[in-house]
């Protein structure tokens, strides 16, 4: 048997999987988001993304997911940097340490923020009893962006972290030794190399964000559809799945296009090593 | 010795952040009452009651199940398309790792969406996929798993220089000698890290297990987004403190194995 032919049979397995899971499902939610109930072709469920109610879904759900990208930045940076600069042998320590929650269930994680922000919950709890006055944010929009923050928050640590990894103290010195103060040590090598990272984790915390079914779900108290919860709606509850594919297709498209931008900023042959 | 205060107080406030949630779920699931709000004593029976609770222990033998399933087809058949696709010519290679870039790119909630319409669509041919089952989850799950033991077997290929292969092959190794003598303890890393994404990934799913699962059919994540509106049975407070513990425990062990074995 020659290696070609070898190499062929190997791959067989993936090959089927990939365009029977991959490619052709795909392709049926083209062809749903194309036709309706009488199979005829139609632009109805594409174009119906731009109508105000849908439109406004992902409207709210882009300034939600943006707003928490922004706050995962500014939170994360700092941490990678420490971690970066600790020098500690166990650099395997911050992945666990953020790796970690993830192993219970995601869902829960959520649901326990409830208990922490409700109006009788625990935050208010010690507010009052510190004679501060109480918050109440569960079923808004502040409750959402906390739940996007703190699901999505690793996604961003990791890369950033990874990224300035890769520094090398030398260049670091180097660039002291050629008179750069902290300040411009920072503005001029650390940020524009930590770059690739820094894109890497707005792409896995944004489009995460900007779909999430479960966070408004959740936390929202039901008062907010975002995009994926009107995705989540078509195809489960009012069984429109013409609609539910149109919109879907405009997201995924949509998504693909945030991705073809990012890609120019990421590194190229970067590992997969969030473990 | 300011910075150094800054340094660690901001440290200790992301850890809380990133904890608090958990430390509120293991307080619950030894609250007497029902409440999530009141704390009215202290109690063991949402621990006797996990596992009394049918739902509850289904929910959990189909999360272990399809992370487990799901993580070793995965590996078999991600690790055999990493060994294809890093021997293949460049344009061939481009168009595979395109295609399995999708389905990590991609919203979640379209890959369940897309999913779901391939298995009802193709039940109306093969009568495997009649209806939506355990099955159809595994698979969702499988496929989603793929890409990631691809990709992070795929850079160890590169390590795996054809050269050894061949070396191994000119010693007078069989080819699948060679694969699995030199190829594959060299690429074990990867696949290794491979497998233990893929369950995180699996045991972490919600939005493709919602949309591809059949009717009674539960996961952990399922069961819990199902209960929101009524408020949770605390025996879901009390199994994933006992599932969190056992995971501490693990990675505690395997961190203290690998620490040991570089100090070697």
């Amino acid at each position: 048997m020659n290696g070609k032919l070898r190499n062929r049979l190997i791959a067989t397995p993936y090959t089927i999987w990939m365009i029977g899971f991959i490619v052709i499902p795909l392709i049926f939610v083209v062809y749903y988001a194309f036709t309706n109930d009488s199979n005829a072709f139609t632009v109805e469920n594409v174009i119906s993304f731009f109508n105000p109610i849908h439109l406004k879904s992902f409207i709210q759900a882009f300034k939600l997911a943006l707003i928490s990208t922004i706050i995962c930045i500014i939170l994360a940076y700092p941490i990678a940097l420490i971690f970066r600069n600790s020098k500690t042998k166990k650099s395997s320590f911050v992945v666990y340490v953020f790796i970690l929650p993830m192993w219970m269930n995601g869902l829960l994680r959520i649901y326990a923020w409830l208990t922490l922000i409700e109006k009788r919950g625990v935050i208010n709890l010690i507010l009052t009893s510190l004679g501060l006055p109480s918050i109440n944010i569960v079923n808004t929009e502040i409750a959402i962006i906390l739940g996007m923050v703190y699901d999505f928050l690793p996604f961003m640590i990791l890369p950033l972290y990874n990224s300035l990894m890769k520094i090398k103290d030398e260049t670091l010195n180097g660039a002291r030794d050629l008179g750069a103060n902290e300040l411009q040590v920072f503005t001029k090598v650390i940020f524009p190399l930590s770059i690739p990272g820094m894109v890497s984790g707005i792409t896995m915390v944004f489009i995460p964000a900007l779909t999430t079914v479960a966070i408004s779900y959740m936390l929202g108290g039901g008062l907010f559809l975002l995009i994926g919860n009107v995705i989540e709606q078509e195809f489960l509850t009012t069984a429109n799945w013409h609609l539910g594919s149109g919109l879907s297709f405009v997201l995924i498209i949509f998504i693909f296009i945030v991705m073809g931008i990012t890609n120019n900023f990421t590194d190229k042959d970067e590992e997969v090593n969030i473990i | 010795m300011i910075r150094k205060i800054l340094k660690n107080t901001y440290l200790s406030l992301i850890l809380l952040f990133t904890y608090v949630p958990i430390l509120v779920m293991v307080f619950l699931s030894f609250n007497a009452s029902k409440s999530r709000v009141n704390f009215t004593g202290f109690s063991l029976k949402w621990y006797q009651q996990m596992l009394s609770d049918r739902n509850i222990v289904s929910a959990l033998q189909n999360t272990i199940l399809i992370a487990l399933l799901s993580s070793i087809i995965a590996v078999i058949i991600g690790t055999m398309a990493a060994v294809a696709i890093s021997n293949m010519p460049k344009k061939k290679r481009t168009i595979y790792l395109g295609i399995t870039n999708i389905p990590m790119l991609n919203a979640d909630v379209a890959t369940g969406i897309s999913l779901m319409l391939c298995f009802i669509i193709l039940g109306k041919v093969i009568p495997f996929f009649s209806s939506l089952s355990f099955w159809t989850v595994l698979i969702a799950h499988i496929t989603f798993n793929i890409p990631y033991v691809i990709l992070s077997v795929l850079p160890k290929m590169k390590g795996a220089s054809r050269l050894e292969y061949q070396a191994a092959r000119d010693l007078g190794a069989t080819s699948s000698q060679a694969f699995f003598k030199v190829v594959l303890p060299e690429i074990m890393p990867g696949i290794v890290s491979g497998f233990m994404l893929a369950v995180t990934m699996s045991l972490d799913d919600f939005i493709i297990t919602h949309f591809t699962r059949g009717a009674g059919i539960n996961t952990i994540s399922t069961l819990v987004y199902a209960q929101v509106k009524r408020g949770l049975n605390p025996s879901l407070y009390a199994l994933s403190s006992v599932m969190f513990v056992i995971v501490l425990i693990i990675l505690l062990i395997t961190n203290f194995v690998s620490n040991r074995n570089e100090g070697n």
